[in-house]
């Protein structure tokens, strides 16, 4: 029998339930609390998504032509100084 | 004033940036960067490029969470990537070289905004969603789909995270940049942003639940029902 948790403290630890930050204790209560909650796991679920999408490549690209301005800006300091 | 990277080998004196000492003890540099290091530092300078092109992303992420303007953000990269090739024999290789390259573009973008004082802080989507105890409260989309990965094909998606990204304060927006986009850990985020870990895990939070509200219209399902205002605003 676990200790009964609120939804205000399911919020306050997604993210660091998320990270694997919270003691085993705290994991077995909010997973208690999520079997009924469907509020609370709609909180976890929708923040665990938002870190999965933002973390794939695809979703931040780089401007176009990035690299190309960056290694001439480069290249060209380098002139400027005298060392190419 | 010398462009050029002195000749020495890591360990070298520590980095000064920002007012700050990074005083590193322990070499996490990979063989291959450290390799890549001593190569600029023999005057390969062809070496810098093999050497910044895996952190472009990172840099550019980091300068963009502060000053938002793609354009300044690109600009501030630009001038963290010209400081780290100027400064590189004085990196210690205690931190990943990744880590000390986006702490010096964290610094870069923060002087850029002081500079040009345009440091106000954006309302968020939902910055009074508090309780009395000052807690954010999320919103209550309880009919949850999951957002595929697939769906990051589309411009629609893409864009909607960036407004989401946008609608975060930067102090919330850098802390999640760094650790949900770039995959630093806590305490490299910590570190680079020279705050406590609790600090980082507090904005993290925020910010997370913050994302996913802003995001949540497109994970509760609603669009597959056949309305069409879902359909309209939930493309993906």
């Amino acid at each position: 029998m676990v200790m009964e948790i609120s939804c205000e403290e399911v919020w306050r630890e997604v993210s660091n339930y998320l990270d694997d930050e919270i003691t085993p204790e705290l994991r077995a209560r909010m997973l208690e609390h999520l079997k009924g909650c469907k509020h609370c796991t709609a909180v976890l679920e929708g923040t665990r998504n938002v870190v999965q999408l933002v973390g794939d490549a695809k979703a931040f690209l780089l401007p176009a032509g990035f690299s190309d301005r960056l290694y001439q800006k480069l290249d060209r300091k380098l002139s400027e100084d005298g060392r190419l | 004033m010398s462009a050029a990277p002195r000749r020495t080998a890591l360990p070298a004196p520590s980095l000064r940036v920002g007012g700050e000492i990074l005083a590193f003890t322990k070499s996490q540099v990979d063989p291959l960067e450290s390799e890549l290091i001593q190569r600029v530092l023999r005057g390969q300078h062809e070496a810098f490029r093999e050497l910044v092109r895996p952190c472009e992303h990172a840099v550019f992420m980091a300068t963009q969470a502060i000053l938002k303007n793609e354009a300044d953000a690109e600009d501030a990269a630009q001038e963290a990537i010209l400081k780290a090739f100027t400064n590189l024999a004085k990196f210690r290789g205690a931190s990943k070289f990744s880590t000390w390259l986006v702490r010096i573009a964290t610094n870069e973008a923060l002087m850029k905004l002081r500079k040009e004082r345009r440091h106000k802080l954006h309302d968020s989507l939902d910055d009074g969603r508090k309780d009395d105890k000052g807690n954010y409260v999320p919103r209550d989309f309880a009919d949850w789909r999951e957002i595929p990965s697939e769906a990051l094909q589309t411009e629609e998606l893409r864009q909607a995270l960036s407004r989401a990204l946008t609608s975060l304060t930067p102090k919330h927006r850098e802390v999640f940049v760094l650790r949900d986009v770039q995959h630093f850990t806590i305490e490299e985020t910590a570190m680079v942003l020279g705050i406590g870990k609790s600090a980082v895990k507090t904005r993290l939070l925020r910010a997370r639940l913050q994302m996913r509200d802003a995001l949540a219209p497109g994970m509760d399902g609603s669009w597959s029902t056949g309305r069409r205002d879902y359909e309209q605003v939930r493309p993906w």
